[in-house]
């Protein structure tokens, strides 16, 4: 867009203009042709310029909703690296895990930033963001979900009495054998 | 599916991996020490022929025979024979072997003399006890082969020294004649046979030494009647005590005519009290009596007259005759003067002639002289030198020659009664800079040389080098405690009642102290030593304070003999204060309350129960009287079955008592059906255990809660048939039956029977299990056993929320009449060694696996994980129980010999293992002792907490420099790179 305007500005050298619909429409006095009446144009103008907005606002929500969507892909793909993984403790399955948990949460501290080049007032971002936050929500239910299979979350009696000391004795006994 | 199949055979293999606790043969000495001894000497002969290498032959009171380098002490070499196999007599016959008479007389035996190789051992079957004599006659030959005659259980036995053929015997027991000398009538075959019939009739038989023919028999009458304390005096008279110890009563029986003489000892030696004892000393024609604190030396003249000789102190100790030269006898008397000691060699026949007379200066804390043995010598000036072998009142061997003592042997180690551990002194401030600068110089230098070990580059030299330096480390034999809990004081009590101070990285002695309060004297006829406790630990000054012990001794051997207490400073070995003679000591109670100065509490129980309270100030009484109402004790009585608990009733109510004795209140009794059952061992936890949790966590997340109690005993009896060694009773005759009792409350917590199974029973109690080792007849082998307890009371603590919140009563104290349910698991293998002594390995939080360690029949070591010995083991574990480390069970434990922790180390007559926490969390410190000494380090699941020893520091800081290096160097190189790049 700011290109052609450019071109129009820089690239001319001289130009004809037979249309003045300049705004100074008081200072002729030459009148419209008859048939011609000013308003349908300008109405026919201001109608070209709202499908232009319609349509891009359209692609905005569109985009919108493709980013929304774009985690569950991602989803899926963890799911089945996870399934690779498999359930034993070792370096390639908490690489994963990690990455999985880790993701999901990059990606919600930056709702804000994903969605800010579609913000539009005709576009209504709610339902994608909402999507989106949903989406990488469910990616890092799957991570926690993970690292629980791999027992890494204490979530058992034994997690949380395994360093417990053994409770003091209220009576002190002693003896034995003669000593001999 | 294939990758966890893998990580689960890594696992397994990682598992497999850690039980093993072997080292490499270049870490031998490393952190281990071993210290051979010998105990007390009661015989010595020497061997010193002109070419060759000069010895000296002993056998000890811990039944040792022994060849020892009369050079420098070294053993040659060393046989240490069973327990109740004491050694009565060793002679050398043939110039080559050396004859040892054991067993009372039952068991006669040839060692090779240069490499102690046993050549022939003979059974020699008595008919009846008696006292045994070995003799090894000189020339007494049949057919080119000497006869070695042994005398022992009531029969006199000739036999070929050369394959220990019996060539005949004659038995005296069927004759009723107590046989007290056997001589050998000098320069001909007949051997004489000395002894009574009754208490007045005196036999003497002339026997044939060739074919054991009575070529005589005599017999004559004392109406007084003899003591049974006999010694020949010479070859042709005898001296002996009447009954009432008062006449002297010399029996001359030259050419077969007994003549009887009496005469009254205050006669010969003037007023005197109390017993009088003939010393058992072969003085030609002399003899040694011993009464009223001196020791009358009484010579015999030709007309058969006695006369004194000489009267020493009886302090003093005289050596047998030693025949030097034609006809000629030296004796050697040995007497303290002030801090000196007197050698002096007097002629035998003439007394009043002095060979040798030598003075030399010997430790004071070797007390008395207790034993002389004498060696004679041709110096070069062809005069005859004599060498002494003196057996001090420590148990210490010394050779004096030329009024030098040659060297010292520290044979009380060889019985040692009890350890405790101390630590060492905190380092200061004010180390000199130029030791320091030495040492960072010598730390820089041995640093390269391992750097050059680890990258290959090192020499044969460089590489000697290096493992003298690895064993030879300052840094372990330092005087100061260290980092990681390494360097302690071991505090060692021996039968001789001194007291060793150790340093545990390389064994030398800091400091020894024969115990002032526990010597001889009027008050107490024969101290012995019990035990030793750590009495002080300082914590809040242990820059300025010092630690110290207390020695618990008895006047007597009997239980009801006044007890001695002695406090002895850890650091400088000095008493610091005694009290004694006391109360009787039964049993010594440590308290787990310590007063202001860090002393810790003891109740010492008497024979009549009651409890006497030490330290004896205001301030223990307070804090004691504080406490008391939670104060029990139990005492095991053996003889009648039963086990008893007290606890305090309140102050003492008898005359004599003062603030800090109390009355036993009796609480409860565990009695033992005598006909069936008879207490043979038990077990109880160890009070300065430490354990971390309790709660033991099994696969699939599941819980359980461990039944810790310091309060808990382990009673093994057997049906009294099966008490004794094995064989003496059938299966069907033997049982096993093993208890576990609170000995607060007296309840029996758990029972079971092992049918067919008998004594010897030893056992471990740690944290909440048991393990026990015994003998199965049924299936004549060893067992070992494992009862682990769990509190089912608490089994129900297993809501999450409520323990995340702290909603739980596990940490609240408990109390044993609280009735807590128990519930015991328990299971059983076949192990291969009979055992002399099991204990487990201590950390200071108890956080590393424990580790077994068995002190098997050969003397050694084994370290054994507790993992094998656990109640949960089956057939096929299930995937998570294999992945917790449960070991598949098989019906024998394994005895991996990477584990003993003495690798080819042998301590002799291994008595007890004790081990001692060190300060770094992986690692325990293990003394076992016996007739050797030996300590090592130990860590039962690796050393996960720090770098190995062998870690090269020097690498790594090379490895840093040349990384920081490549980083400068390629910084400035992109620098540069980024200038031209910008230029162009």
């Amino acid at each position: 867009m700011e290109k052609g305007k450019g071109v129009m500005g820089f690239g001319r050298r001289w130009a004809v203009e037979f249309t003045d619909n300049s705004a100074a429409l008081s200072s002729r006095d030459i009148h419209d042709p008859p048939g011609f009446t000013r308003a349908s144009q300008d109405q026919d103008d201001s109608s070209v310029s709202r499908q232009k907005k319609d349509a891009e606002a359209n692609w905005k929500s569109q985009k919108a909703w493709e980013i929304a969507q774009a985690p569950f892909k991602n989803l899926m793909m963890m799911g089945f690296m996870m399934w690779m993984a498999g359930s034993t403790v070792h370096l390639f399955s908490i690489g994963i895990t990690f990455s999985a948990l880790w993701q999901p949460i990059n990606a919600l501290q930056g709702v804000g930033k994903v969605f800010e080049p579609y913000k539009d007032s005709k576009v209504d971002l709610l339902a994608p963001k909402l999507l989106f936050i949903a989406l990488n929500l469910g990616g890092l239910a799957l991570g926690i979900w993970k690292l629980n299979t791999l027992g890494l979350l204490p979530t058992h009696a034994s997690d949380w009495v395994s360093s417990l000391p053994p409770p003091q004795e209220v009576e002190y006994s002693g003896g034995g054998f003669p000593l001999h | 599916m294939a990758a966890r199949v893998l990580s689960f055979y890594l696992l397994l293999f990682l598992s497999i991996a850690q039980l093993g606790v072997s080292l490499y043969e270049d870490q031998v000495g490393l952190m281990d020490w071993h210290q051979r001894y010998i105990g007390k000497v009661k015989h010595a002969v020497f061997h010193t022929q002109r070419s060759g290498r000069k010895r000296v032959m002993v056998s000890t009171e811990q039944n040792v025979i022994a060849s020892l380098d009369l050079r420098h002490g070294d053993i040659f070499w060393r046989r240490v024979l069973g327990a109740n196999d004491s050694v009565d007599g060793i002679e050398l016959a043939l110039g080559k072997y050396v004859i040892s008479l054991s067993s009372a007389g039952g068991t006669l035996r040839a060692w090779n003399l240069p490499d102690g190789q046993m050549v022939w051992e003979t059974s020699l079957q008595g008919s009846k006890p008696s006292k045994a004599f070995l003799l090894v006659p000189t020339n007494l030959k049949v057919d080119k082969d000497n006869l070695v005659l042994a005398f022992g259980g009531g029969c006199l036995v000739a036999v070929s020294s050369i394959d220990g053929e019996m060539l005949w015997k004659k038995d005296f027991a069927a004759e009723s004649l107590e046989v007290q000398q056997v001589v050998q009538s000098p320069g001909s075959d007949v051997i004489y046979v000395l002894g009574f019939v009754g208490s007045t009739q005196f036999d003497i038989y002339q026997i044939n030494g060739k074919n054991g023919e009575v070529i005589h028999h005599e017999t004559s009458n004392y109406a007084g009647g003899f003591s049974r304390n006999t010694l020949i005096v010479s070859d042709d008279m005898l001296v002996a005590l009447d009954v009432t110890g008062s006449i002297l009563i010399t029996v001359n029986f030259q050419g077969g005519k007994v003549r009887i003489d009496v005469k009254p000892i205050s006669d010969l030696v003037g007023y005197y009290s109390g017993q009088v004892e003939l010393l058992a000393l072969r003085l030609g024609r002399m003899f040694a009596l011993k009464a009223h604190q001196h020791i009358a030396l009484i010579s015999v003249t030709n007309e058969g007259k006695l006369e004194v000789a000489e009267k020493v102190n009886s302090a003093a100790a005289i050596s047998d005759a030693l025949p030097f030269s034609e006809g000629q006898l030296a004796v050697a008397r040995v007497h303290h003067e002030d801090n000196k000691v007197q050698l002096t060699v007097k002629l035998g026949n003439d007394w009043s002639t002095n060979l040798l007379d030598e003075t030399v200066k010997i430790d004071g804390q070797r007390g008395l002289v207790q034993k002389v043995f004498i060696n004679n010598y041709i110096r070069t000036d062809r005069s005859h030198g004599f060498r002494a072998l003196v057996v001090m009142e420590d148990h210490s061997l010394l050779l004096v020659q030329q009024g030098e003592i040659v060297w010292t042997r520290e044979d009380g180690l060889a019985s040692v009664l009890d350890v405790t551990t101390t630590e060492l002194p905190v380092e200061k401030d004010g180390v000199s800079v130029s030791k320091v600068e030495q040492n960072l110089f010598d730390w820089l230098k041995g640093h390269v040389l391992k750097l050059k070990g680890t990258l290959m580059l090192a020499t044969p030299d460089d590489m000697v080098a290096i493992q003298a330096m690895r064993l030879k480390s300052s840094e372990k034999s330092k005087m100061t405690r260290d980092h990681n809990g390494f360097r302690k004081l071991l505090i060692v009590l021996t039968q001789a009642r001194k007291l060793y101070a150790l340093h545990t990285g390389d064994g030398r002695i800091i400091w020894s102290l024969l115990i002032g309060s526990l010597r001889k004297s009027d008050a107490c006829g024969h101290p012995v030593g019990l035990r030793v406790y750590p009495w002080q630990v300082p914590h809040h000054h242990a820059m300025d304070e010092n630690p110290s012990v207390l020695v618990v001794g008895r006047c007597q051997l009997s239980q009801d003999a006044p007890g001695i207490l002695s406090f002895v400073d850890a650091y400088t070995g000095s008493e610091i204060e005694s009290s004694g003679p006391v109360h009787d000591v039964l049993q010594v109670i440590p308290l787990p309350f310590t007063d202001s100065t860090e002393q810790r509490l003891h109740l010492l129980i008497d024979t009549k129960q009651r409890g006497h309270l030490y330290p004896r100030s205001r301030e223990a009484l307070g804090i004691f009287q504080q406490k008391s109402s939670n104060i029990y004790w139990y005492s095991i009585e053996t003889g009648n079955g039963i086990i008893r608990g007290y606890a305090i009733k309140g102050s003492c109510i008898h005359e004599d008592s003062d603030d800090f004795c109390f009355e036993p209140r009796d609480l409860w009794s565990v009695v033992f059906p005598g006909e069936s059952e008879k207490i043979i061992s038990t077990a109880t936890p160890k009070l300065n255990e430490v354990v971390h949790t309790q709660a033991k966590v099994m696969a699939e997340q599941d819980l359980m809660y461990k039944y810790i109690s310091k309060n808990l005993l382990f009673v093994a009896t057997a049906s009294p048939k099966a008490s004794h060694g094995i064989g003496s009773a059938t299966p069907e005759e033997a049982s096993l039956v093993v208890y576990l009792i609170d000995t607060v409350t007296g309840r029996v917590f758990y029972r079971m029977t092992h049918q067919g199974c008998q004594a010897p029973v030893h056992a471990v109690f740690s944290e909440n299990w048991v393990i026990y080792h015994y003998f199965n007849l049924r299936a004549h082998r060893y067992e070992m056993s494992v009862i682990e307890i769990y509190d089912q009371s608490r089994a129900d603590n297993k809501d999450v929320l409520k323990l995340v919140v702290g909603k739980h009563n596990l940490t609240v104290p408990t109390s044993s009449y609280s009735r807590p349910e128990i519930v015991a698991k328990s299971q059983s293998y076949f192990f291969t060694h009979s055992v002399k002594a099991i204990t487990v390995t201590l950390t200071a939080k108890g956080i590393t696996s424990k580790q077994l360690l068995i002190g098997t029949i050969g003397d050694q070591v084994l370290a054994l994980d507790k993992r094998y010995l656990d109640p949960r083991r089956s057939l096929n574990p299930s995937q998570a129980e294999k992945e917790e480390g449960v070991i598949p069970l098989t019906d024998s434990l394994p005895v991996i010999p990477q584990s003993y922790l003495t690798h080819a180390l042998k301590v002799e007559g291994l008595r007890d293992v004790i081990t001692v926490p060190a300060k770094l969390e992986s690692t325990t410190l293990v003394f076992a002792y016996g007739v050797d000494l030996f300590f090592t380090r130990l860590a039962p699941s690796r050393t996960y907490d720090s770098l190995t020893e062998d870690f090269s520091y020097a690498l790594l800081l090379l490895t840093i420099v040349a990384l920081v290096a490549a980083i400068v160097v390629t910084w400035i190189w992109s620098e540069r790179k980024e200038l031209q790049e910008k230029w162009r």
